[in-house]
């Protein structure tokens, strides 16, 4: 299957090593993506005023060109996944705004007639999960994976559609079928602090830390993710934590293409995770998963 | 020509302050056929009747048309005048300038010409208008009741008493619907069983009562006052005529099943009988779960049944029923906690809902009245009570209010508390309805009491951790959020219809609403009749109610019913459908689209010069019909009329607005 792909801008700067993982795991199972050319801003935050159609210039930007190419788009960051679908939802649906944005752009006219999907969304159309288990080389077997959904990737549910927003299983899926083990913890679903985290770190604190903490619990040996804000958040409030509670064992954050591209029996080194603030590699090591890689 | 009056009413200032009257009247005083035109403030007072009948016999007029309100309000106190003035009722039209005109504009010249358009259309419909004649129906003065909780039983023996024959037709195998089920209710604190268990055996012994439980209506057809119902006896596996209620069977039989009736909180044998006071009181094979029917081996319960009533090659059969009346009590169901994900999607054991808390709080349920969590046994000492689970939440698609769980919450903490006095017992609300007599007091006294928790707020989440269940959420009163500890959860769930509520709506050609409750005819003045004639409504079949609403509305089909059954026979309302049967070329397009199967084909002779042919046309039976008009429409050779709503009537009406 082919798509264009959006990236993003954490992608191409402190997340490259989601970046490069998406890239070459997505080349093993046959998911071709094409990078929009001079692709800008998503626009961060879905503009929630409806009176104001400016917020709305940048993402349907990038949906007309994807359209132009004619594919349908492909993003990986939750914020930019939120962004982008909300917005092909909105003009597909809203006329007026649609012919605005156009004639303000001097672009085609573009309804909406192309889909936007989450990476993981992808990979479920086509059996992806199928695939996944029939090409993991490496599966993770014993590793206790907490995943996290974050809350963009999944509200507002009836526009979105991407799971049910309260129980939602695509992660457990991708964790299965790359041989690991899906830990259960309650706060998987509960928001990070998102953007507030510019105004103020204190909220963002409290959200963040029952997150780490309760995945914890759980004994869980990694958290993915498929949010660079869910992961700046937590990583920071891990840093936080380590220092000021001796008892919190910190715990790897990882985007969860890096253990795919483990599992599908990558190099470790192409794993990126010597990017990550936590290294992962020696609980990796620990569980008999890898066997290089300076931990 | 035809001589025609027109009166035009000012409904105090309803119609008068946005529809120049005056002008109307006097603008139809000059127009082609009017011989006499006026307005009044009242028409449908005593003195405007007076004076419509009045002019009526003076003029000796051929036909009128009242511009007043919508015909649903007094078209028929304004045909019941003209009758008593000598003219055919059918010859009274009536013009919607209220509804359709005064309280839908604002501009008074404007609304005042649509008004005098829609009277001069009338008009034309008036001159054309015949005098029709309604029929006599024969009557079968028997009613069926489908369901048989409290709200059925209730119909059904309201009828039997009045003297009238009566079938209950339940799909369980005992009657006592739900209420059977509930430990006490509210908000008397008397048991469930002490108030429906006489109810019950009354039932099983009324001389007019013919009680078919494990059984469904299948088919139905005909019309009112004279229905032919198909109903479905599935078997039972026991002669029940034979049996006499020993139970040795159930004592003896080795094999244990979940129980439908507990809810999932008990069990119950393959061959048993749901609860001790059941009526009848006969056990049932459980076909499924048998020892016998899964291997051929067993027999246990052949050995010890003293009069050999067990029969394994019992069969469904279907009985065949005339009946005049039908009142639909399908009753209601629980949303399944598989939709609230939120709470555990059903995942956790002691996450509950509510019929299962009035499983284990019953003296006959499987702990025998003592408050035991269902995943340990242990008692609880410390409680949850989420209320609006599912319900007036549009995101679970149920925005409607299921109007009982406010109150039996209440019930239940205070259930609760009375046997377990230093647990903790806490509620979250959205709202606290407790609309009726005596409910207020009810929740206050739990509230105050027995020092029931009430927290304003919703949950967000439950989940386990080390063998409690958390419950994180918010009270909006102190804006704090709150995480309790508990040791087991009761969710409030949506009260929704019964599975089987839209095939069945299908079956009796019954609207549901969205979400499958039965529709009423008018949601204020006819709100236990369904919009298909001689079938009525009771219970939670039409909308969530507690039992005091339910037996009421009851109550009130069952009078409905009794009225009907009071006349000898029906009288059929004339604007039906009627065939020219010298154009209709017998095509029959019209048979698939009748709504209410009255079109059938027959086989007429006609002479053409000395030869006699046999020759196929439509027919309507009309008792069946509606007047709804759709064969007029698909009649391809305009042989389809519908009396009263002549398509020569309404292409007149269209000339006089259009042309």
């Amino acid at each position: 299957m082919k798509y264009s792909y959006f990236p993003g801008c954490t992608l191409h700067t402190q997340t490259k090593n989601f970046n490069d993982s998406i890239k070459s795991t997505s080349a093993i199972l046959d998911i071709e993506l094409e990078e929009l050319k001079d692709w800008q801003c998503c626009g961060a935050v879905y503009p929630l005023t409806t009176d104001s159609a400016m917020g709305l210039v940048s993402p349907y930007r990038s949906l007309q060109k994807a359209h132009e190419c004619g594919n349908n788009l492909v993003t990986v960051c939750s914020a930019c996944y939120n962004v982008l679908k909300r917005t092909n939802l909105t003009v597909a649906n809203d006329g007026e705004i649609r012919t605005k944005l156009s004639n303000y752009m001097d672009v085609d006219e573009y309804a909406g007639e192309s889909k936007v999907l989450h990476l993981l969304e992808a990979m479920r159309e086509n059996n992806g999960f199928g695939i996944i288990k029939e090409k993991t080389i490496n599966p993770l077997k014993g590793l206790k994976v907490a995943p996290y959904y974050g809350c963009l990737l999944l509200r507002p549910s009836k526009e979105l559609k991407f799971d049910d927003p309260e129980n939602p299983t695509i992660f457990e899926e991708f964790i299965k079928s790359i041989g690991a083990v899906a830990v259960d913890f309650p706060n998987r679903i509960e928001c990070c602090g998102a953007y507030v985290s510019i105004t103020s770190q204190r909220k963002v604190k409290g959200a963040s830390e029952s997150i780490l903490k309760s995945a914890s619990n759980r004994e869980a040996d990694i958290i993915i993710t498929s949010c660079p804000l869910c992961y700046h958040n937590l990583a920071k409030e891990q840093e936080r934590l380590e220092k000021d509670d001796y008892t919190f064992k910190p715990i790897p954050i990882l985007y969860f293409t890096q253990l795919l591209a483990l599992a599908l029996g990558l190099e470790v080194e192409s794993c990126g995770f010597e990017s990550n603030k936590i290294d992962a590699r020696p609980i990796l090591k620990s569980k008999g998963l890898i066997y290089r890689g300076d931990a | 020509m035809k001589k025609i009056g027109v009166f035009v009413c000012w409904c105090g200032l309803n119609i008068s302050s946005t529809v120049d009257v005056g002008k109307a009247s006097e603008e139809l005083k000059n127009y082609p056929g009017v011989f006499y035109a006026d307005d009044y403030k009242y028409l449908c007072s005593d003195p405007g009747q007076e004076l419509i009948k009045k002019t009526i016999i003076d003029n000796k007029l051929e036909g009128i048309v009242v511009a007043a309100c919508s015909p649903n309000m007094h078209e028929s106190t304004f045909r019941a005048a003209a009758e008593a003035a000598g003219l055919n009722p059918y010859r009274v039209e009536i013009t919607n300038i209220r509804e359709q005109t005064s309280w839908v504009h604002s501009n008074k010249e404007d609304a005042t010409i649509k008004a005098i358009q829609l009277i001069k259309a009338t008009v034309e419909k008036v001159k054309k208008s015949e005098d029709l004649f309604p029929q006599q129906i024969p009557l079968t003065k028997k009613v069926l009741v489908i369901g048989g909780g409290i709200s059925g039983m209730t119909v059904a023996l309201e009828v039997a008493e009045a003297g009238y024959p009566v079938i209950l037709v339940e799909k369980e195998p005992q009657i006592g619907g739900n209420m059977a089920k509930l430990s006490e209710t509210f908000p008397t604190l008397d048991c469930a069983s002490c108030i429906l268990t006489p109810k019950t055996a009354e039932v099983g012994r009324h001389s007019n009562i013919t009680l078919m439980t494990n059984s469904e209506v299948v088919e139905s057809s005909g019309y009112f006052g004279n229905f032919t119902v198909k109903i479905k006896r599935k078997p039972t596996f026991v002669d029940w005529e034979k049996c006499i209620g020993c139970m040795l069977c159930q004592e003896k039989c080795p094999k244990k099943t979940n129980s439908d009736f507990e809810h999932g909180m008990g069990k119950r044998k393959a061959i048993s009988v749901a609860f001790p006071q059941a009526i009848p009181y006969r056990p049932i094979i459980n076909e499924k779960e048998c020892i016998y029917f899964k291997t051929g081996k067993c027999k246990m319960c052949v050995k010890v049944c003293p009069v050999d009533c067990i029969e394994f090659e019992q069969l469904e059969n279907i009985v065949e029923e005339n009946i005049g009346a039908i009142v639909v009590a399908s009753g209601y169901e629980l949303l399944p906690k598989e939709k609230l994900s939120e709470y555990g999607q059903g995942k956790y054991a002691d996450v509950i809902d509510g019929m299962q808390f009035e499983r284990i709080a019953s003296a006959s349920g499987p702990t025998e009245g003592v408050i035991r969590r269902p995943s340990d046994g242990k008692i609880p000492q410390s409680i949850v009570f989420i209320q609006c689970a599912g319900s007036r939440d549009n995101q679970k698609d149920r925005p409607y209010c299921s109007k009982i769980c406010c109150m039996y919450t209440a019930k239940h903490a205070m259930l609760y508390k009375h046997q377990v006095h230093d647990g903790t017992a806490t509620v979250f609300y959205m709202d606290i309805r407790a609309g009726g007599k005596g409910y207020e007091e009810f929740v206050q006294r739990a509230i105050e009491d027995d020092h029931v928790l009430y927290l304003r707020g919703r949950v967000a989440r439950v989940y386990e951790e080390d063998g409690k269940l958390v419950v994180l959420g918010v009270d909006t009163l102190s804006s704090e959020q709150v995480r309790i500890e508990a040791d087991l959860v009761v969710l409030a769930t949506a009260v929704i219809p019964s599975e089987k509520a839209k095939v069945l709506g299908q079956t009796l050609k019954v609207g549901t609403d969205a979400y499958g409750f039965f529709n009423e005819a008018h949601p204020k003045l006819r709100p236990v009749e369904s919009m298909t004639k001689g079938v009525f409504l009771a219970g939670c079949a039409q909308a969530p109610r507690d039992i005091p609403e339910t037996v009421s509305q009851a109550t009130g089909a069952a009078a409905k019913v009794i009225t009907m059954f009071s006349k000898n026979h029906l009288v059929s309302d004339p604007q039906v459908a009627k065939v020219n049967e010298k154009i209709c070329v017998g095509c029959l397009q019209c048979e698939p689209i009748c709504p209410y199967k009255a079109i059938e084909p027959e086989t007429i002779e006609v002479r053409i010069g000395h030869t006699v042919e046999k020759r196929q046309v439509a027919t309507i039976n009309k008792g069946l019909c509606q007047g709804c008009g759709a064969c007029s429409v698909a009649c391809r050779s305009g042989a389809m009329n519908l009396s009263g709503f002549s398509n020569e009537q309404i292409l007149e009406e269209l000339k006089a607005l259009c042309l």
